[in-house]
């Protein structure tokens, strides 16, 4: 069970003077189970790569393969793709449009060819997960903080049952605290369920707390691929592209350049935290 | 009185069913009292929900206290006829860039506020070409809007207010959308405007280290102020910081961290600088 990109380019608005290049032959092997993080900056090609990864942009050159098929095929069943990779949007509380916030929930296993009863069940199911008090599930998404909105927008992706989790930026405008939340809520799903998650990040912290993978985009092409401290290790590179490591990170390469021998992969707080102590205590 | 004075200040968000009966009322406001000194770069932080935004709509009159007074640049907001000149002094920037823009061209998209307002024509040119420039994007004045990144477009949206020439700009989470540079890009070029044209500045961000460098700060909860003081004061309340679904620069967390775990370095540290300075110490003291 993979997701494979093979030679993948993709090319927008092909012969005509916007033509750009968006991305630039992707050979990437996402393995079941995996947390990846992918970062880059605006432009750099991510949102165009996850809509490749469930169907929503055909390849203009190469191939993917699901769990082995090739999704071009002709005869393979693109809707199924689309149930077992779920896109969360940025800003997926904009997508909210039902009166109550079941019926939203529901509208995606409905549309999967569900029963009302499925249907319900998995709406129950998904709500449950995202930690919604079950009192609001009868009232109108509306009037929910933005917090609230986007489990309900998540709910409804998990609603279709998928292997896949695929979130644009699922932190964006919110508080700590409800960044916090819905990582924890990511990482959670990620533990228990064993779902495949791939999130895109302007946060470099987040990324470097949570995920396992990270695959750096820039200029439509895949830049570094590996674990967080690996590619942090190239912030000065990453910096290069409008990018940046987490804070600690810088702070443990200029500890060490001042002779204090820590941990230069450290890239979360308790890394550096343990790294730091450990040096102290040594010391002294 | 400052340029920003609130006194007493409530706002409540009625709501009304179809006959007009009060169905619920919300308080969004709740006796805020703040004082806000000219040329002060100043910082509102608070979760989702804290009243943040409202406050903000308060100083550009596009809301009406329901108790209380606000006074911007020594005008009450509550009285009709002082909105607009209320709204010359206090310009705004929200969170997304898309949905300021109007205008094909750059140029003119940041004439058209100079322009609604009467402006001379010779003017209106020497203010946008001058506020493009104190924001960094005088290269692309003949530029569309639309080609532009998300932080270049909110640098764009700011030099259109500049060049109404406001005393005072607030920024309602204007860096929420946009990637690292970009956040950097617009961070620069607000303080800019409030060194060199010493523009009073209040930006609201959930972003802890963009409120580093203000120079006072305000935490908002349940629509009342529950902190003000310094970023360093403010800062070395980590526990009380979580409390109001907030957090600290990751720095701050970090140097916060060790000082749990027994290492003797002082509260309320901001900066990478200040750590390594610490942490030096602490090493060569010992060693």
């Amino acid at each position: 069970m993979s997701i494979i990109l093979d030679k993948v380019n993709y090319v927008y608005s092909t012969g005509t003077a916007y033509e750009i290049q968006a991305l630039k032959d992707i050979n990437l092997t996402i393995e079941d189970g995996q947390f990846i993080g992918i970062i880059g900056h605006t432009g750099s090609g991510k949102s165009t790569l996850i809509q490749h990864l469930n169907g929503l942009v055909k390849a203009t050159s190469g191939a993917i393969y699901f769990n082995g098929q090739d999704i071009y095929d002709e005869d393979y069943n693109m809707k199924e793709l689309r149930t077992k990779v779920g896109l969360v949007f940025q800003y997926p509380e904009h997508q909210l449009f039902e009166t109550t916030i079941f019926d939203d929930v529901c509208f995606g296993p409905k549309n999967q060819g569900l029963n009302k009863n499925e249907a319900g069940l998995r709406a129950f199911e998904a709500l449950k997960s995202v930690g919604l008090p079950e009192a609001l599930y009868y009232q109108s998404p509306f009037d929910l903080s933005g917090g609230q909105k986007r489990r309900v927008a998540i709910a409804g992706v998990l609603a279709m049952k998928p292997e896949v989790l695929i979130l644009d930026e699922p932190t964006a405008g919110l508080d700590p605290k409800g960044r916090d939340e819905i990582l924890d809520l990511i990482a959670k799903m990620h533990k228990e369920k064993n779902m495949t998650i791939i999130l895109v990040s302007h946060s470099m912290e987040d990324v470097a707390k949570y995920v396992d993978r990270i695959i750096v985009m820039n200029d439509g092409q895949v830049m570094y691929d590996g674990l967080p401290r690996e590619v942090f290790r190239h912030y000065k590179e990453l910096e290069a592209v409008g990018l940046a490591a987490p804070q600690v990170t810088y702070l443990m390469h200029e500890l060490q350049e001042k002779g204090i021998p820590v941990d230069m992969d450290a890239t979360t707080v308790e890394e550096a935290k343990n790294s730091i102590l450990k040096v102290m205590q040594s010391n002294s | 009185m400052g340029i920003i004075k609130a006194s007493k200040l409530v706002h409540e968000y009625i709501r009304r069913d179809e006959e007009g009966n009060v169905e619920s009322i919300q308080t969004a406001i709740d006796h805020v009292d703040i004082d806000v000194k000219a040329g002060d770069f100043i910082a509102v932080l608070g979760h989702n929900g804290s009243g943040k935004s409202t406050l903000a709509k308060h100083i550009n009159a596009l809301l009406e206290p329901s108790e209380g007074t606000l006074w911007v640049d020594g005008k009450d907001t509550k009285d009709p006829k002082n909105t607009y000149e209320i709204r010359r002094a206090a310009g705004m920037v929200f969170q997304n860039p898309d949905n300021q823009i109007i205008a094909t061209v750059v140029e003119e998209d940041v004439g058209f506020g100079p322009e609604n307002m009467g402006v001379p024509c010779e003017e209106i040119w020497t203010r946008v070409e001058e506020s493009l420039k104190s924001v960094g994007m005088l290269k692309y004045r003949s530029h569309s809007p639309n080609k532009l990144s998300g932080g270049q477009k909110q640098r764009v949206a700011i030099a259109g207010v500049m060049a109404m020439e406001p005393k005072c700009i607030v920024l309602d989470e204007p860096t929420a959308m946009l990637d690292p540079n970009g956040r950097k890009e617009v961070l620069r070029a607000v303080h800019e405007l409030n060194r060199k044209k010493g523009v009073t500045v209040i930006l609201i961000t959930h972003y802890m280290e963009e409120v580093v460098d203000a120079d006072y700060v305000y935490v908002m909860d349940k629509g009342q102020v529950v902190m003000q003081g310094t970023p360093r004061s403010i800062f070395s309340q980590v526990e009380k910081l979580k409390e109001h679904r907030l957090d600290v620069p990751q720095i701050t967390l970090l140097a916060h961290e060790l000082k749990k775990s027994g290492l003797a370095i002082a509260d309320g540290i901001l900066t990478r600088e200040e750590l390594l300075e610490a942490l030096e110490k602490l090493y060569h003291r010992k060693g």
